[in-house]
């Protein structure tokens, strides 16, 4: 069986083969981050209403392989977007997935559209 | 090699070895101390503290390891009883003979005990050592059982005197002063001050007699009482001694070494005695045929005797020693330097007397108002250490003298300008001789940058403490000047302090974190002040974390307690740890129904654990139908107040302690604050409820309670400190509200109260002074807003099941119904837990 971390792979931009429509824009908290299910992953996708952008990682935190990115606060440091871990506060770049503060394996990213009122999540199968 | 032999181990003959090791030519010489004491030397100056933490370690000025560490030779409870000049040797209690090169007397002072008819009785102390102290205290215990309100009476109104009533009165005696002068502290203060001090004492519950003259002690065999004559009496069951001291110049008689008239070892300017290798130092030497006892000069008399000894002979004692002395006695301030009152032809003075705050201050200027000659302060001696500056560097005064100590009248504050215009010869720290310029110099040249640093760097501060103020100034102002700041600011988005953010959001009427972070602060915000803003919005507007959900923190977010596997632990209030059977039942049913696993907590609640996160409106709905409310377990808010079962069915209760546990819970349930809050309430001083490991404690005590505040259990443990005793409980209430504001006002993020107390200038004498003095004016500012808080508690669980938009947050996923299959649960007695970690 597939190690549940394993099953998390960054997508880059010229990788999507399929943007999945994941739920209405309003589904989102602002300046939050929710969860979402595609296929059997589990993907935190965030709302920086304040400055518009949106992002999409892995929902396992790979420090105890726990589901629960979604749930962090987001932020930014050094103007790189980031979401702290719930459990332990550690801290993760939404742009490389790279660790920020401690030297955990980086997450995995994925590229995020908003269309007619929707929210787009790009995966590569 | 040479030896020295220092004689005593008091703060004097302390100093002497650690100035001595400091300097590097003392390598040829091998230092050997003895001291009569069964400890090493200790604090003496900070004695009364003893009463509060009991603990002889914390007042040590250095621990054993040290003195072996710099090859200093230190034999404790051994009493020197001979010197032989002849032949330079001593000998001791045990009858062994030490030759030495070079002898330090610093065997300090006795305490003087009169000769009055009466004295030998049981019951009557001497306030001078540790061992002192714990004679008191056993003796109190000891009347305490047979009587409920003992009597302790001081005999002598001085510094030391005040201190020891302090003493008694911490022992739960109630304390009378007795002082044969007409007024209190004869030597520092005139009789106005000494009145404002009176009133300011009794009004803590410190009787005062002045005039006083003690014929004899009464009692047979034991104190009962002391008789000032003309059927004038006063019942006590106990007496301090503290009428003054006495050299201990008595090895000195056994070598005929020549002595004053009244005592003392008469000593030159190098401190060398009539034998020019004896040297004597501190509180037992004769210099300009006078004693000083005071520690400043007792140190400076040790640096005098390490340089002579050393042959640096320019080293010499000052022509006039400087007595000027601030202390806080019992919380009040007490200060006076130079001259502190003198005759109309000498000089003029100019005074502020205000009764109604308990403050006086007065400033003697010379006839042609050009020089401050000296002064007295009492109540509020902020400025003391820049007018003993001013005074001790012939500083010109301002035109107008009055500003120094009433204030400067319109914009722009103070008459003194600042702590840097002081010249740099200008001793900031008296006890440790540091200048003005060594302070700066550390800050400038060695890269010192704080307050901390600079201390351990030159020593400041590290004595009485009383020079930290403008210590702290100088070391502010000095970074200022190189374009440096000391801040605290909370992130990279807010250039403010937590205190600076709470008081910006308070007057601009700031409405969310948003528009915070648009008008005062930069980017977009981060796990560290999203959080801590989201506790300054709840402080001031009283507002549920439910409204701005997405920068509390992570529990506060779902309103519950993450765990391991990222479910959630559920807590419902059961205020004072009362709780029906039926109760109990509900909360079984609802834990079975859920499958959670359930555990009683520290706080006597009940700990639901495991729930998924869409579970948790589903599990509060059927709480609140039972007519339970949130714990706020997951909040940085009021936890429980632990108590013990009381008066109500324990024999030895005193008072209802459950009652008011449950009144106090419901009291500041919901407040959110920079850090958790937990309290505790005990009936009796067996204290079942260890509120003494709260933040703050009520103990019912013989007529009221006893409110301690500022303890906390966790990593680094710290008993309460008492801010106010046996007062009735309403007033007990006000205490602990004002304390709880003053804290959430000012403390740091995430700063429990204990640390928050150990941050506080003046520390819980200064609490005391804002709690129950309101020296800040601010009480009442504190009351309301408390009350405020009080008004408008909502559940916010019930909010958060009751409405449609914040119930839709609870569920693991956005776009499915389905639960999150990656939870794993293994069994556990019977119960279960989470799967360890993959």
């Amino acid at each position: 069986m597939l190690k549940a971390i394993e099953k998390y792979q960054p997508v880059g931009a010229d990788q999507i083969k399929v943007w999945y429509k994941a739920a209405a824009l309003e589904k989102f908290p602002k300046n939050g981050g929710a969860c979402i299910k595609y296929k059997e992953k589990q993907i935190a996708v965030f709302n920086f209403t304040r400055t518009g952008q949106w992002y999409a990682c892995q929902n396992l935190c790979p420090h105890k392989m726990e589901m629960v990115l979604s749930r962090g606060m987001i932020g930014e440091e050094n103007m790189i977007p980031k979401v702290a871990c719930p459990l332990h506060k550690n801290t993760f770049s939404l742009q490389t997935g790279e660790n920020l503060n401690g030297s955990l394996e980086a997450i995995a990213t994925y590229p995020v559209k908003v269309e007619n009122g929707y929210v787009y999540v790009g995966f590569a199968e | 090699m040479k030896t020295i032999i220092v004689v005593g181990n008091g703060m004097v003959g302390y100093k002497f070895c650690e100035k001595f090791v400091s300097k590097n030519e003392s390598k040829n010489f091998k230092l050997q101390v003895f001291g009569e004491e069964p400890r090493a030397a200790y604090d003496r100056v900070h004695l009364s503290q003893f009463f509060e933490k009991r603990d002889a370690k914390a007042l040590e000025l250095a621990p054993l390891e040290w003195y072996q560490e710099n090859d200093i030779h230190l034999i404790v409870n051994e009493r020197v009883t001979d010197i032989h000049r002849d032949r330079k040797s001593i000998t001791t209690s045990t009858d062994k003979e030490y030759h030495y090169d070079y002898l330090i007397l610093a065997t300090g002072s006795a305490p003087f005990v009169p000769p009055i008819t009466g004295i030998e009785k049981k019951g009557v102390f001497v306030y001078r050592t540790i061992e002192d102290l714990e004679g008191m205290l056993a003796y109190a215990d000891e009347i305490k059982k047979n009587k409920p309100n003992c009597r302790a009476a001081v005999l002598g109104g001085g510094l030391l005197g005040l201190e020891a009533g302090k003493a008694v009165m911490d022992m739960g005696l109630e304390p009378h002063v007795v002082e044969y002068a007409p007024k209190l502290m004869p030597r520092q203060l005139d009789s106005r001050s000494s009145n404002v001090l009176q009133l300011t004492l009794e009004e803590m519950g410190i009787k005062i007699h002045t005039g006083k003259a003690t014929n004899q002690i009464l009692g047979n065999g034991v104190i009962t009482g002391m008789d000032f004559g003309e059927d004038d009496t006063l019942e006590v069951d106990m007496l301090v001694v503290s009428a003054g001291i006495r050299p201990r110049d008595e090895l000195a008689k056994t070598c005929d070494l020549e002595m004053g008239v009244r005592g003392g070892i008469v000593v030159n300017k190098k401190m060398q005695t009539s034998d020019p290798y004896i040297y004597a130092i501190g509180e037992v030497a004769l210099y300009n045929q006078m004693i000083y006892g005071l520690v400043a000069p007792g140190y400076e008399m040790a640096e005098v005797a390490v340089n002579q000894i050393l042959e640096n002979h320019q080293a010499a004692m000052q022509e006039s020693i400087d007595m000027s002395t601030k202390l806080k006695l019992i919380g009040v301030d007490v200060a006076s330097f130079g001259i502190p009152y003198m005759p109309a032809n000498k000089g003029l003075s100019i005074i502020y007397e205000n009764k109604t705050k308990g403050i006086y201050k007065r400033i003697n200027v010379s006839h042609d108002g050009k020089t401050l000659l000296g002064g007295i302060m009492v109540g509020d001696a902020a400025d003391y250490s820049i007018l003993h500056q001013m005074y001790l560097n012939n500083m010109p005064l301002p035109d107008n003298a009055e500003e120094l100590i009433v204030g400067a009248r319109g914009e722009g504050g103070s008459a003194f300008g600042s702590a840097m215009d002081l010249p740099d010869t200008a001793v900031i720290c008296s006890c440790e001789a540091v200048t003005k310029g060594a302070i700066c110099c550390s800050v400038l040249e060695d890269g010192n940058e704080t307050v901390k640093g600079v201390s351990k760097a030159t020593k400041a501060g590290t004595g009485c403490g009383g020079c930290k103020p403008m210590l702290s100034d100088l070391v502010a102002e000095s970074l200022k000047s190189i374009g440096k700041t000391v801040k605290q600011s909370i992130c990279e988005h807010f250039n403010y302090s937590r205190q600076e953010l709470y008081d910006i959001v308070k007057t601009r009427a700031v409405q969310d974190y948003d528009e915070l972070l648009d008008t005062v602060g930069t980017g977009h915000g981060c796990e560290v002040c999203k959080p801590a803003v989201a506790a300054i919005f709840a402080s001031i507007y009283n507002e549920t974390a439910n409204r701005q959900e997405t920068i509390q923190d992570t529990n506060d977010r779902f309103l519950a307690n993450i765990q391991r596997n990222g479910t959630y632990s559920v807590v419902p209030r059961v205020a004072g740890g009362e709780i029906t059977p039926k109760q109990l039942m509900a909360l079984g049913r609802i834990a079975q129904k859920y499958d959670l696993y359930t555990k009683i907590t520290g706080g006597q609640r009940i700990d639901m654990f495991g729930a998924k996160l869409h579970e948790l409106p589903l599990i509060w709905e059927d709480l609140i139908a039972e007519g339970f409310e949130t714990g706020q377990a997951y909040g940085k808010s009021l936890r429980t107040v632990k108590s013990c079962v009381g008066s109500t069915w324990c024999r030895y209760g005193m008072d209802e302690s459950v009652s008011f546990a449950i009144e106090i819970e419901h009291r500041y349930k919901g407040i959110r604050s920079p850090h958790k809050l937990k309290g505790g309430v005990s009936g009796c001083i067996r204290e079942c409820a260890e509120a003494r490991c709260k933040d703050f404690g009520f103990i019912a005590v013989e007529g009221g309670w006893n409110v301690y505040v500022a303890g906390n259990g966790g990593a680094n443990p710290k008993h309460a400190e008492l801010l106010a005793e046996k007062v009735d409980k309403q007033t007990a209430i006000t205490y602990v509200d004002r304390f709880i504001m003053f804290y959430i006002k000012t403390a740091q993020p995430l700063q429990r109260t204990a640390a928050w107390l150990e941050k506080l200038e003046g520390g819980i004498t200064y609490l005391k002074n804002v709690v129950i003095n309101d020296s800040l004016g601010i009480a009442n500012e504190l009351d309301l807003e408390m009350q405020s808080y009080v008004d408008t508690y909502k559940c916010e669980w019930k909010e958060a099941v009751e409405n449609p938009e914040i119930r839709s947050r609870y569920s693991h996923f956005v776009n499915s119904e389905d639960e999150d299959d990656t939870i794993e649960f293994v069994s556990l007695r019977e119960q279960k837990m989470p799967k360890q970690w993959a």
